[in-house]
């Protein structure tokens, strides 16, 4: 168990700044991607082609990983295979110091958040800029994202307003148009000074070899095409058979995630530049990083492999609202998270993330390729019984509940006794206001209602 | 499937906490004319202990309610959509490799219904005859019954046909009130913020009562009403049906 678990973080989320600012994003962004499926007659046909693509990519992911590095490699690209995120910003650090690159630009990029990249770059005295808008406030902030698709959704625009005065020296302003200015501005020398680009890979494509990238900002393409050298670092997971997959993919990506029938910059990116090219970099990189993936992939939660990226379990998820992203204390939050993290990480610290569900369902509901989440979180809850990890009075409970639930006059004896024990706390209400030990986690902040004098067995047996 | 006998599966929750609400689920199915047996030995659908991770425990009780259950004729009806989705989907799944109990599980699963979409979708009525006194009413779509089942509109509709009910749109009506079992005691803080949540939507209403078709849910709600002390009534479906039919 970690020391801190999600309860505690969560608990301390609740009602904040934070929290809020997060809930009304997440509502926004879910009314976007319904109307966006609404108003496209295809999108549930699409879900179920995106859901048999990226189970079939899965199923033989393999064989689309060795066409993908033999491809891209025919493409001119540096294909590196990293086991861990340690070996993955190795590779990095080498290419970095073979370019002799003191500045880096990036492109967002939630895998190079997960190995914890620019720490690395950092330490070894290389200046990392973030180029896509949310990133680059959260990395003045020095934050972690708290959404994958928009990690400063957390934030109100006076919190940035604030930030962007203190560190990069514009006028106090609230003004989104204004603030976009100023980190373009800010931004634009970066990228025209960068030696390394860094990006992540949203898709990659088996039979081209080629790599996607989605944007709205059109950092992507800078950060691709206008340093000397392009590091694409990719989750080993990510990738599509072929080009006609990926159009599939990017119609429900990007309904699924901001609500828009395309996102607005869609690149894909086969090989470095080309003698006729009028930009592009001299180098092209390809890390592919399994960092616990291969793991995942023999376990009952394989499928979580298949997530999209899209952010909209999130989106609809209660407990993310109410507790935000941060609150999931890693770089996955909200039911991908909970599965996702826990299945690559171990149970043992990162367990009780899976406990962080209602299993309500809106997830399963929202995801594009029809993740069973709520499906996952009980076979990870199961796993933490097998393993001796559940609370030992939640055991108790159960096991004693079980028993009797399978001998029906013990059964009915114990239903009864609630009943009796109700006579004698007697309450006006029929609502008792305290409960003793696990109960009280339940009346501290709401009513209990007191058990009824006779079950409805009892009822049902003096009316016959 | 012979619909003149019914069984009812009442579920733990509504045994030992609302028994009223078994005894309207009688009342209004004796009201279309139908016979509604009680098996005996009917104790619990096991979705505690399946939801908790506890596997085996969710099997014997999942076991034990296809035995009493596979014994029995016509439909099996449940006023609770949690429960209901429970004996449909997860019961027949933990059961699927025990070849003497699967095909029962299956047997089972196809004749139960939750009590909204039975009188709606088999029995093909939405106007039970029922009265009550002139108030507003909001409707609070419980997770299992919506997205595991399929409710949404037969509620509804059975609502909008009570005499004397006014019916108001609760905003973010299938966000889930936090209730989720377990999830309540091993998530406190987390589920009375989703329940301070939708006690914010159901105050924007301006209705008289909540109704819902889950007690789980209803208790958790009405329990967060009484601590806040705000006068919303909470009626499970049931009881509204019921009403002025005796």
């Amino acid at each position: 168990m970690s020391k801190v678990g999600f309860r505690d973080r969560a608990s301390a989320a609740i009602k904040s700044k934070e929290a809020l600012a997060t809930a009304a994003g997440a509502k926004r962004f879910t009314e976007r991607r319904i109307q966006a499926a609404e108003s496209f007659p295809a999108m549930e046909a699409a879900r179920d082609e995106a859901q048999r693509i990226r189970l079939h990519t899965l199923a033989n992911l393999d064989r689309y990983l060795e066409q993908f590095a033999q491809s891209a490699t025919n493409a001119g690209n540096f294909v590196h295979w990293a086991t861990d995120g340690e070996e993955a910003n190795k590779i990095v650090l080498r290419i970095a110091e073979e370019s002799e690159s003191r500045l880096v630009v990036k492109s967002k990029s939630m895998v190079t958040e997960e190995i914890e990249l620019n720490h690395t770059l950092e330490e070894a005295g290389i200046e990392v800029v973030e180029t896509d808008l949310g990133e680059f406030i959260i990395q003045l902030a020095g934050e972690t994202p708290s959404h994958i698709i928009a990690p400063v959704v957390h934030k109100t625009r006076k919190q940035i307003g604030e930030l962007f005065a203190e560190k990069i020296g514009v006028d106090l302003t609230e003004d989104p148009e204004e603030l976009n200015a100023a980190a373009r501005f800010y931004l634009r020398t970066k990228f025209l000074e960068a030696d390394l680009g860094i990006s992540g890979v949203n898709f990659g494509v088996a039979d081209t070899g080629s790599i996607s990238l989605v944007t709205n900002e059109g950092n992507g393409r800078l950060t691709t095409t206008a340093p000397r050298v392009h590091i694409a670092v990719m989750g080993m997971e990510r990738l599509v058979p072929t080009i006609r997959d990926l159009g599939v993919m990017l119609e429900v990506l990007a309904r699924s995630a901001t609500g828009q029938a395309l996102t607005s910059y869609s690149t894909v990116i086969t090989g470095p530049r080309q003698p006729d090219d009028a930009d592009g970099p001299d180098e092209l990189h390809i890390i592919i990083v399994d960092n616990g993936r291969s793991n995942v992939l023999g376990q009952s939660t394989a499928e979580i492999l298949g997530c999209i990226r899209c952010g909209a379990c999130l989106n609809v998820c209660p407990v993310y609202r109410e507790s935000g992203g941060h609150a999931y204390g890693t770089t996955y939050s909200g039911p991908v998270g909970a599965v996702l993290v826990p299945s690559l990480l171990g149970l043992q610290d990162w367990g009780d993330l899976a406990q962080a569900s209602s299993l309500c369902g809106a997830c399963l509901e929202a995801c594009p390729v029809r993740i069973d989440l709520p499906r996952m979180l009980i076979e990870l809850r199961q796993r933490r019984v097998a393993q001796r990890l559940a609370t030992p009075g939640l055991r108790r409970a159960i096991k004693t509940y079980a028993a009797a639930a399978t001998r029906p006059t013990a059964f009915r004896v114990m239903m009864r006794a609630g009943g009796l024990a109700a006579r004698f706390r007697p309450t006006t209400s029929g609502w008792m206001t305290s409960l003793p030990a696990m109960g009280k986690k339940w009346t501290s902040t709401r009513d209990f209602p007191s058990p009824e004098t006779r079950t409805f067995h009892q009822r049902w047996k003096k009316s016959r | 499937m012979k619909q003149s006998v019914v069984q009812l599966f009442v579920t733990c929750l509504v045994d030992s906490l609302f028994p009223s609400v078994g005894e309207s689920t009688i009342a209004i199915l004796e009201g279309q004319g139908l016979t509604v047996e009680f098996p005996f030995d009917q104790t619990c659908c096991g979705q505690p202990a399946f939801n908790a991770g506890f596997q085996k425990e969710a099997k014997s009780m999942a076991r034990h309610i296809v035995e009493v259950l596979h014994d029995t004729q016509g439909p099996i009806i449940s006023p609770s959509g949690s429960c209901a989705e429970m004996l449909t989907h997860h019961g027949p799944e933990l059961l699927a490799n025990d070849p003497d109990i699967a095909p029962k599980a299956r047997e089972v699963a196809s004749r139960v219904r939750e009590l909204t979409a039975f009188l709606v979708n088999d029995l093909g009525i939405t106007n039970v005859g029922a009265r009550v006194e002139e108030q507003r009413a909001a409707y609070h779509s419980s997770c299992h019954g919506l997205r595991g089942l399929g409710i949404d509109d037969e509620p509804r509709q059975l609502l909008q046909q009570v005499e004397g009910l006014e019916f108001a749109e609760l905003p973010e009506a299938e966000t889930c009130c936090g209730f989720g079992g377990i999830f309540s005691i091993e998530m406190p803080e987390i589920s009375t913020a989703m329940l301070d949540s939708k006690i914010e939507n159901l105050m924007s209403t301006g209705a008289d009562v909540l109704v819902g078709g889950d007690v789980g849910c209803l208790m958790h709600i009405e329990g967060g009403l009484r601590r806040r002390g705000i006068a919303i009534q909470v009626a499970h479906i049931a009881t509204i049906l019921r009403k002025g039919n005796g």
